[in-house]
């Protein structure tokens, strides 16, 4: 086995875990804010929701970066719906609940 | 990383699986210990009496007493509740009459202190119930379940609900990985090494598979604002205050504060009674008492809560105190908190009678048994491979795991079995004794890890079952000598929660002396290793793996 080729497949291995632990955390999280902030009131059950759904959206992040063909596809595949979601919760009025 | 789908959630599967394998195997064995901790807790404080009903007085009688007391104990409550006799199924068991009430919350709080007695039903005089010794009993071994031990309980929570989170993904991707799940429960290969214990590993998961997905998502859900508060920052806004905005939505308690409680027996019996015309006698567990600033005092009345008539949750009639005119239900649970209550019932099994509560158990042990076959294939599959020469680091790593194993699957549940001997032999009045059953839980674990590392690995399975079987054959006995709660009593008063524990215990020991046999048989290993032991171990300290032959 050649080693740098052994490095390599490592870190590709390290970055798609990372892709899959922060980045599906970051993605789910995004989308239960958006699907919280979008549902009728009363707003303690669209919270609800959002937070029963979050780990359903979090596993299946995880599996889809598991299956990417690249861990750069895989960060492109989770940062780009986070900020797309992001910016939903933004011109949703994410926190404004106050 | 890898050419198909499938192959890439076998990797997913694997690793997942092995990262929290030993935490999780933690946490299904203390969880399932959970379903039967009112009995465990029923065993570990012996001083409680045995269970009498007797005759009771009738409702008007019960509910005279009960006012009695309140109006003595607690004039000025905010809220006062009257517990009627019933067999309740949290805690499981006979509840008798009992009183509870809470004060005045201080300015700007939404609760105040609360207090409780115990009646005597026919006296109405209040009770005073033995001191028991002191231990944290079943529940010890279900909070260990989501908050761990020796840990801040917010440090168990997380390192929980990341295994349980991996679980999940495991789960699933466990499940993608079977394309042939149907065919795959239906085959299985025995004596035939790998083969049979991935064969085991399938069909145990594919059976229970209903079982897991349900109890790995309701297990997340508890803690939904710990693991996923994201959606309350949304709509909430950041910070403490936000937070406690969600909850203050989701509370009954009135904002506008309360006046003291009042009620008169004459309407409370009367309600009683028409509510058991609708429910059934004895099926109403207990009536609550309050009188909101600016809206008409009520009393609630709840049945048995998880009872099959009142469904997931128990059934709630409320009327003015003044008059006993209904008065609409205060529920403001919309779908989505019904559904997390749906979560909650089915992770709990509280609404469970004994039958579906034994599928609970079993459905938990063979939870604990997915969890140690997928260890312990992640062994036996490198071991094969390994013979063929592996590097310092992976063979490093395979011992790791194989130590790891042993002493974890058979080691916990010894060290479990230490915990209740500790129960009952530590002096009861011992400082920090309930500690000390925890530490002799993790004495017995750690003691086993270090057995499992210094012995041939084949030598420390059979030693260690050997051992917990002893453990579990002591208990019963330990509990005979030291106690007169022992089979000889229990079994004849026909006091199931005493005799089912002494029972499962020496159930437990022949289970682990079955294994043991069998184990021995199979590998063929002499009783006495004599000095190939000595020699093992300093292997192993080196970092070395002793192979075994292929089966």
């Amino acid at each position: 086995m050649n080693l740098p080729s052994d490095l390599q497949a490592r870190l590709s291995v390290a970055s798609r875990i990372g892709a899959a632990v922060l980045g599906g955390y970051a993605l789910a999280s995004a989308a239960a804010s958006a699907l919280a902030l979008s549902l009728p009131p009363p707003r303690h059950e669209a919270a609800l929701w959002g937070m029963l759904l979050s780990f359903l959206l979090y596993a299946l992040a995880v599996i889809w970066v598991m299956q990417a063909r690249s861990a750069t596809r895989a960060w492109i595949g989770m940062a780009l719906p986070t900020a797309a979601l992001a910016l939903a919760c933004w011109l949703l009025g994410a926190g404004g609940g106050a | 990383m890898h050419s198909s789908f499938r192959q890439s959630m076998a990797w997913l599967h694997t690793w997942t699986g092995l990262v929290v394998g030993w935490v999780l195997f933690l946490v299904f064995v203390t969880g399932t210990a959970g379903y039967v901790q009112y009995e465990i807790s029923r065993w570990m404080r012996p001083e409680l009496p045995m269970e009498a009903r007797g005759d009771l007085p009738s409702p008007d009688v019960l509910v005279g007493h009960a006012l009695a007391r309140l109006e003595a104990n607690a004039p000025e409550a905010k809220s006062w509740q009257i517990i009627l006799p019933h067999a309740a199924r949290q805690p499981r068991g006979w509840q008798p009459l009992s009183i509870r009430w809470e004060e005045m919350p201080p300015d700007r709080q939404d609760f105040g202190r609360t207090g409780s007695e115990v009646l005597d039903a026919v006296t109405g005089q209040a009770l005073v119930s033995p001191e028991p010794r002191d231990t944290w009993g079943g529940a010890g071994l279900y909070r260990m379940h989501y908050a761990l031990h020796y840990v801040p309980y917010w440090v168990g929570y997380y390192i929980v609900g990341i295994c349980t989170m991996l679980m999940l993904v495991a789960v699933f991707s466990g499940v993608i990985t079977h394309k042939k799940i149907i065919a795959d429960f239906f085959t299985f290969r025995p004596g035939k090494g790998q083969r049979s214990w991935l064969d085991a590993h399938n069909v145990i998961s594919v059976m229970s598979l209903p079982f897991f997905t349900m109890i790995t998502y309701s297990g997340l859900v508890f803690f939904t604002t710990w693991y996923a508060p994201a959606p309350v920052a949304a709509v909430y806004g950041t910070g403490d205050a936000a937070m406690n905005r969600y909850w203050d939505d989701r509370s009954t308690v009135h904002k506008a504060g309360y006046q003291p409680a009042r009620a008169e027996a004459a309407l409370l019996a009367r309600l009683v009674t028409e509510a058991e015309a609708e429910w059934g006698a004895g099926r109403v567990a207990q009536l609550r008492i309050e009188h909101p600033r600016g809206e008409p005092a009520f009393v609630e009345l709840s049945g048995i809560a998880g009872d099959r008539m009142g469904g997931l949750r128990p059934a709630h009639l409320r009327f003015d105190a003044a008059n006993g005119a209904p008065l609409p239900p205060d529920d403001r649970d919309g779908a989505a908190a019904r559904t997390e209550r749906l979560l909650f019932d089915l992770h709990e099994g509280i609404f469970a009678g004994w039958g579906l509560r034994w599928l609970y158990v079993v459905s938990g042990l063979l939870g604990c048994g997915v969890i140690a076959t997928g260890l312990v294939l992640w062994t036996v599959k490198r071991r094969q491979k390994h013979i063929k020469g592996a590097s310092a680091g992976a063979r490093f790593g395979l011992r790791l795991v194989e130590v790891l194993n042993a002493g974890t699957i058979i080691g916990l549940p010894f060290g479990i079995a230490l915990f209740f001997l500790a129960n009952r032999l530590l002096p009861l009045q011992m400082e920090g004794r309930a500690q000390w059953e925890f530490h002799a839980l993790f004495f017995g674990w750690g003691w086993a890890l270090l057995w499992a590392s210094v012995r041939p690995l084949k030598r420390a399975w059979i030693d260690l079952c050997r051992l917990a079987a002893a453990a579990c054959l002591a208990i019963p006995l330990v509990n005979a000598l030291t106690t007169d709660r022992h089979l000889g009593a229990s079994l004849p008063a026909g006091d199931w929660a005493l005799a089912g524990f002494d029972l499962s215990m020496l159930g437990f020991a022949a289970g682990f002396t079955l294994i043991a046999g069998k184990l021995r048989r199979k590998w063929a290993v002499p009783d006495e290793d004599g000095a190939s032991a000595g020699t093992a171990a300093l292997a192993a300290r080196h970092g070395r793996v002793r192979h075994e032959p292929a089966e």
